[in-house]
C-alpha cells in the first residue's frame, strides 16, 4: 500500500539551472502528533510543503454494516467506538435518532443525566484535544496538568457508569443508571477546582509568545470556506460563524439551560486561524462548566428511562437528527424497514469535513505547520474511519 | 421556511423534474431526478430565500428489493436555520448520479465514500477514489450483496461469524 | 596540568622520558580521569535529574524505582541500551552512519580539556581557551548532519538539515557575545579569565557593565540553540519528525548522541560560569591546597549545575520555535544585540579601563531586582493557585 493514487510527478522547482526536485514525505501511520492512525503524503519543496494529501481508511471497522447485524439496542455499544474520546455524545446521538424513529420519550430525569455525563465528557475531549495541541507544539508541562484534571473526570464518569472510556451508559429511551448518592457534590467539588485551572493555562501557555506566534495567521479559514467544507463545532466556531447544534437545533433539556456560545474573534491574528480554534475550545470548557452547574440544581426526580420492547422495532422509514459533539456536529441517519434491525447507519462525524480540508488548507505551509493544523482541527482517526 | 414552501419553490422552477416528495414523514423529503441534482443543488444554494449553503450529510442506501440506490442529501442552511432532505435514486446495476462537488465542497469525500463503499459513480468527480477501503480492494462493502473475498493478501478470510 | 607534572618531573619520577612525552601522557592520562569519572556520571546523573525535575513540574513522580528515589535510574538505562540490538539500515550508508555519533562525542569531549574546575584543576589552560571550546563544539554540527544524511531517511535528513542551519547560525552571536569578555580581559584563556574575576558579585562580569549583561543573556540563549535545546530542539522534534536525525539510531549509537547532549549542557554552564560569573572563585577561608581544590571545585560545580538545571526548566515549559521564526530571531534579533553590546563594551572599556565599581554594585543590585520580582511573581502564582489545598501540587521534590 505505497504510493499507488498519491500521482507522484516529481515536479522540477527553482529557477533554470539549479535543478532541485519536490521531497515526497510519507508522515506516515505510525506518527507521535498526528492524531490517531492518519496518514500524509506531503510533497515538500524544503520545509515549505506543496500539499499534504490525506490518507485515511486505517481505522475503519465497518461500524456502519455492523449496525444492520446487531440490531438497535445491541448497537449502543458499538458507538462508544466511533469517537471514544467523546464517547457519550455518540450514544446520545445513536439513543435519539432511535427515539425519533420510533417516537419515543425520554423522561425528564433521564434527559438531564444525558446532558450531565454529556457535558463531562465535552470538558474531558476538550482537556484531550488542548494538551495533545499544546504538546505537538512543544511545551510538555500543560499536557499533563490536562490529563491530571481528565482523570478526574474519569473517576466521576466510572462512578456514573463504571468504565473510563467507553461508557455505554445511555440506552434507547433515555439512561442505563440513574446518578450515585452524593454525585451532586463530587461534580460541583471538582467543578470549584477546575476552572480557575484554566486561568492557569491562560498564564502557562495560551498568550506565551512563542506559541501564539507559532499559531497565529496559520491555517486561516474564512466563514464562507469553513461553511461550504461542512466544518463544524468549534472549527467552525473559530471562524466566526455563530452556530451551536444545542443553541440553533436544540435537542434534549438544553433549552432550559443558559450558555454562551463561544466564537473566534480573531484576538491574536486573524478570524479563523488555529488560535482561534484553540481559544473556543478553552472557554468552551468554561461553558460545559457553567452547564454542569445548572443541571445539577434543577435536575428532576423521576424515572431515567421510558419503557422501550425488547425487540425494538421502528415504523419503516428514516431520520435524521444532528448532536453537537466535542467535535462538532456530528450527524445520525438511520433507515429503518420495519424489522428489529436498522437497513442502513450512516454517521457523519466532525473530523470526517475536518480531514477533507486539510489538503486545501496546507499548500504553502510549512512542516511543522501541518503538525499545529491537525492538532487544532482536533482530528480523531476513529471518527474519520468509523 | 418549511417543507412545503421549499417543495412549491422548487416545483416552479423545475417542473417534472422534480419527481416525488413526502412531506409528512418525520424529515420531509423531496425527489429529484439524477440528471437535475447539479442544477436543484445549485439553485438551493444560490437562491437568497432559500440559501441552503452547506451540504449536512450525502449517504448511500441499497435497496436491493427495489433495484436502486439511493443517495440522501441532507441540506441546511445557516442564515435562514432551516434544512431539507433531497433524494435521488439510482438503478442498482449501474448507478451514476452528477457530482455536487462544484456546488459544497463537503461532497468531494462524502462522495468518494459512497463510490468506495456502495460503487456509485459520480459523474465529474475532481478525485473518483477509494477512500476508506484499501486501494487494491475489490468490491463494494455496503451492499447488500456483497460476499468477503476469500483472502486478501494472503489474510485468510473465512471464520465463523459469532454474530447471527 | 602542567604545573603538577613539572612539581613530579622535578621530583624525579620519570627519568629519560622526554618533558613532552611526560606532558602528552600525562594530560591523557587526566583526559581519560576527567571524562570516565567527571563527564560520563555528570551526564548519566543529568538525564536522572531532567525527568525528575520534568515530572516534578508536570504534577507526577518521575522514577523513583531503581535505587533509592530513583537514583540508579541512568545506569539501569545505559546498561539497557547497551544491551540492544544494533541495527544499521540496510540501505543507510553505514560507514558514516556508524561515524557520526563517535564524531559528536568527540566534539563534545574535546572541550573538556579547557574547562577549568578549579585554580589548578584544568587539563591544560590554553592559551585560546575560549575559542578553542567554540571551534570544537562546531565539529557536532558535522557529525550531526552526517546522521541525517546516512540514515537514508527523509525525517532525519530534515532534520540534520535544520540542525545544521540552526548550529551554525547561533554561532554567531555565541561568538559575538564572548567578545565582550575578551574586550574586559585581554586574553582568551579560561583561567585568565577567571583570575579577573573575584569570588564576590560585584567582580563578576555580570554585573560589570550593563553590555556585559545583556551580552550573557544572549550568550545563555545562543548556546542554548547550540545544544539543541528546547525551545530550539527543531532537529529533534519529537512531534513533529519523529525522532529528527537520531530517528535510525538504537543502543549504543543512541545513547551516544544523547551524552553529547547532556553533556553539551553541562559545557554550556561552564562556559556561562567562567566568562561571566566569576568561576572557580571563593573568599579566601583556607589556605590549605586540598581543601582550596575541593571548595573551589564545588563551587564552579554548583554554579555551573544551577544553569544545566535552568536548561530543564526552560525545556519543561516552553513551546517549540518554528524553522523561520529561530532564523530571525538569530538573525534580526541577536546579532544586532551582540554586535551593540560589543560597541558599548569597547566604549566603556575606553572610558573606565579599570571598571566602575559604582556601576557594579548598581548592577548586582539591578540583579537582584530581578531576582526578587521573580520570587513574587512565583509566590503571587503559588497563592492563586491555592497549592495548599490542593492535595496533589506535592511541592516536596521527594515523592
Amino acid at each position: 500500500m505505497g504510493l499507488e493514487g498519491f500521482e507522484v510527478e516529481v515536479q522540477q522547482v527553482g529557477k533554470p539551472g539549479l535543478e532541485t526536485e519536490e521531497m515526497t514525505l510519507n508522515m506516515g501511520p505510525q506518527h507521535p502528533s498526528t492524531h490517531g492512525v492518519l496518514r500524509f503524503v506531503i510533497k515538500a519543496d524544503g520545509e515549505v510543503m506543496r500539499e499534504a494529501i490525506p490518507d485515511v481508511g486505517y481505522l475503519h471497522r465497518s461500524i456502519e454494516k455492523i449496525s444492520e447485524k446487531v440490531g438497535y439496542h445491541g448497537f449502543m455499544p458499538y458507538t462508544d467506538r466511533v469517537d471514544y474520546v467523546a464517547a457519550m455524545f455518540c450514544n446520545q446521538g445513536w439513543g435519539m435518532v432511535c427515539e425519533k424513529l420510533g417516537g419515543i420519550e425520554v423522561p425528564k430525569r433521564g434527559e438531564y443525566c444525558r446532558v450531565i455525563a454529556a457535558e463531562l465528557n465535552r470538558i474531558s475531549s476538550h482537556l484531550i484535544a488542548v494538551g495533545c495541541m499544546i504538546l505537538d507544539i512543544g511545551a510538555m508541562t500543560p499536557f499533563f496538568h490536562a490529563f491530571r484534571e481528565r482523570e478526574k473526570i474519569n473517576d466521576l464518569l466510572e462512578e456514573l457508569c463504571g468504565a473510563r472510556l467507553t461508557y455505554n451508559y445511555m440506552r434507547i429511551g433515555g439512561v442505563a443508571w440513574d446518578l450515585p448518592p452524593n454525585y451532586a457534590e463530587k461534580v460541583l467539588a471538582f467543578l470549584d477546582q477546575f476552572e480557575p485551572l484554566l486561568d492557569e493555562y491562560n498564564d502557562l501557555i495560551t498568550y506565551n509568545k512563542i506559541y501564539v506566534e507559532r499559531l497565529a495567521n496559520v491555517a486561516v479559514v474564512p466563514a464562507e470556506v469553513a461553511i461550504n467544507y461542512n466544518l463544524v463545532g468549534p472549527n467552525l466556531r473559530g471562524s466566526g460563524v455563530q452556530y451551536d447544534v444545542r443553541r440553533d437545533e436544540p435537542y434534549s433539556v438544553y433549552p432550559e439551560l443558559e450558555f454562551d456560545i463561544p466564537v473566534g474573534k480573531g484576538e491574536v491574528g486573524t478570524v479563523g486561524d488555529c488560535f482561534d480554534r484553540y481559544i473556543v475550545r478553552m472557554r468552551e470548557m468554561k461553558e460545559s462548566a457553567r452547564i454542569l452547574r445548572q443541571c445539577m440544581k434543577q435536575i428532576p426526580d423521576g424515572p431515567v428511562i421510558a419503557k422501550v420492547p425488547r425487540k425494538f422495532k421502528p415504523p419503516a422509514g428514516d431520520a435524521y437528527v444532528r448532536v453537537e459533539s466535542a467535535r462538532g456536529d456530528m450527524g445520525w441517519y438511520v433507515v429503518s424497514d420495519g424489522s428489529e434491525f436498522p437497513y442502513r447507519t450512516k454517521i457523519r462525524t466532525g473530523s470526517f469535513s475536518a480531514m477533507s480540508i486539510i489538503d486545501w488548507m496546507s499548500r504553502g505551509l510549512m512542516i511543522a505547520d501541518l503538525v499545529a493544523v491537525i492538532s487544532s482541527l482536533d482530528v480523531i482517526a476513529p471518527e474519520v474511519d468509523r | 421556511m418549511d417543507a412545503a414552501v421549499i417543495h412549491e419553490c422548487l416545483k416552479a422552477r423545475f417542473e417534472a423534474r422534480v419527481v416525488d416528495c413526502d412531506l409528512k414523514a418525520k424529515d420531509p423529503f423531496i425527489v429529484i431526478e439524477p440528471t437535475a441534482i447539479v442544477d436543484v443543488c445549485r439553485f438551493l444554494r444560490d437562491e437568497p430565500d432559500l440559501r441552503f449553503d452547506s451540504l449536512s450529510n450525502q449517504s448511500g442506501v441499497d435497496y436491493k428489493a427495489k433495484g436502486i440506490i439511493q443517495i440522501v442529501y441532507h441540506l441546511y442552511s445557516y442564515p435562514h436555520r432551516h434544512k431539507i432532505v433531497l433524494k435521488v435514486d439510482a438503478p442498482r446495476d449501474d448507478p451514476k448520479v452528477p457530482t455536487v462537488e462544484g456546488v459544497w465542497k463537503a461532497a468531494n469525500w462524502l462522495e468518494r465514500e459512497i463510490y468506495d463503499l456502495l460503487g456509485v459513480t459520480f459523474e465529474g468527480h475532481s478525485d473518483l477514489r477509494r477512500l476508506l477501503m484499501p486501494e487494491d480492494w475489490i468490491g463494494h462493502p455496503l451492499r447488500k450483496d456483497f460476499v468477503e473475498p476469500e483472502e486478501y493478501h494472503g489474510i485468510n478470510t473465512r471464520r465463523e461469524s459469532p454474530l447471527r | 596540568m602542567q604545573g603538577f607534572l613539572d612539581s613530579l618531573i622535578a621530583q624525579g619520577y620519570f627519568p629519560g622520558i622526554p618533558r613532552n612525552l611526560v606532558y602528552a601522557g600525562g594530560m591523557l592520562v587526566f583526559t581519560v580521569i576527567v571524562v570516565v569519572v567527571f563527564v560520563f556520571l555528570v551526564a548519566g546523573v543529568t538525564t536522572f535529574v531532567e525527568r525528575r525535575v520534568w515530572a516534578r513540574m508536570q504534577s507526577r513522580i518521575g522514577p523513583n524505582r531503581v535505587g533509592p528515589q530513583g537514583m540508579l535510574q541512568w545506569l539501569a538505562d545505559a546498561i539497557k541500551l547497551f544491551l540492544k540490538e544494533d541495527l544499521v539500515p540496510a540501505q543507510a550508508d553505514a560507514r558514516l552512519f556508524r561515524l557520526a555519533p563517535y564524531i559528536v562525542v568527540l566534539g563534545f569531549l574535546t572541550a573538556f580539556i579547557v574547562i577549568p574546575f578549579g585554580s589548578r584543576l584544568i587539563i591544560a589552560d590554553l592559551n585560546v581557551g575560549i575559542v578553542f571550546i567554540t571551534a570544537v563544539t562546531s565539529l557536532v554540527v558535522v557529525g550531526i548532519l552526517m546522521a541525517g544524511w546516512s540514515s537514508n531517511n527523509k525525517w532525519s535528513l530534515i532534520g540534520g538539515i535544520r540542525a545544521a542551519a540552526q548550529i551554525v547560525s547561533y554561532e554567531i552571536p555565541t561568538g559575538l557575545s564572548i567578545m565582550p569578555i575578551v574586550l574586559l580581559t585581554g586574553t582568551l584563556s579560561m583561567q585568565g579569565i577567571i583570575s579577573q574575576q573575584g569570588w564576590a558579585p560585584h567582580t563578576w562580569f555580570v554585573f560589570n557593565n550593563p553590555f556585559t549583561f545583556a551580552a550573557f543573556f544572549i550568550f545563555f540563549t545562543s548556546a542554548l540553540a547550540e545544544g539543541n535545546r528546547t525551545p530550539f530542539d527543531l532537529p529533534e522534534a519529537d512531534t513533529e519528525l519523529v525522532a529528527g536525525f537520531v530517528t535510525e539510531y538504537t543502543g549504543v549509537r543512541y545513547l551516544m548522541f544523547f551524552l553529547a547532549e547532556w553533556g553539551n549542557l553541562y559545557i554550556i554552564g561552564a562556559v556561562v560560569t567562567t566568562l561571566f560569573l566569576g568561576g572557580w572563585q571563593i573568599p579566601p577561608v583556607t589556605s590549605g591546597p586540598v581543601l582550596r581544590a575541593v571548595l573551589e571545585f564545588l563551587t564552579f560545580f554548583v554554579k555551573s549545575y544551577f544553569w544545566v538545571l535552568v536548561a530543564m526548566w526552560i525545556r519543561a515549559t516552553l513551546p517549540r520555535v518554528r524553522v523561520d521564526q529561530l532564523m530571525s530571531v538569530c538573525w534580526k534579533y541577536l546579532v544586532p544585540f551582540a554586535f551593540a553590546n560589543i560597541l558599548g563594551t569597547a566604549v566603556w572599556v575606553v572610558l573606565w579601563p579599570a571598571g566602575n565599581v559604582i556601576v557594579q554594585y548598581l548592577m548586582v543590585l539591578a540583579g537582584l531586582a530581578l531576582a526578587w520580582y521573580f520570587f513574587r511573581r512565583v509566590a503571587f502564582h503559588l497563592r492563586r493557585a491555592r497549592v495548599r489545598e490542593r492535595g496533589e501540587l506535592y511541592l516536596s521534590p521527594l515523592a
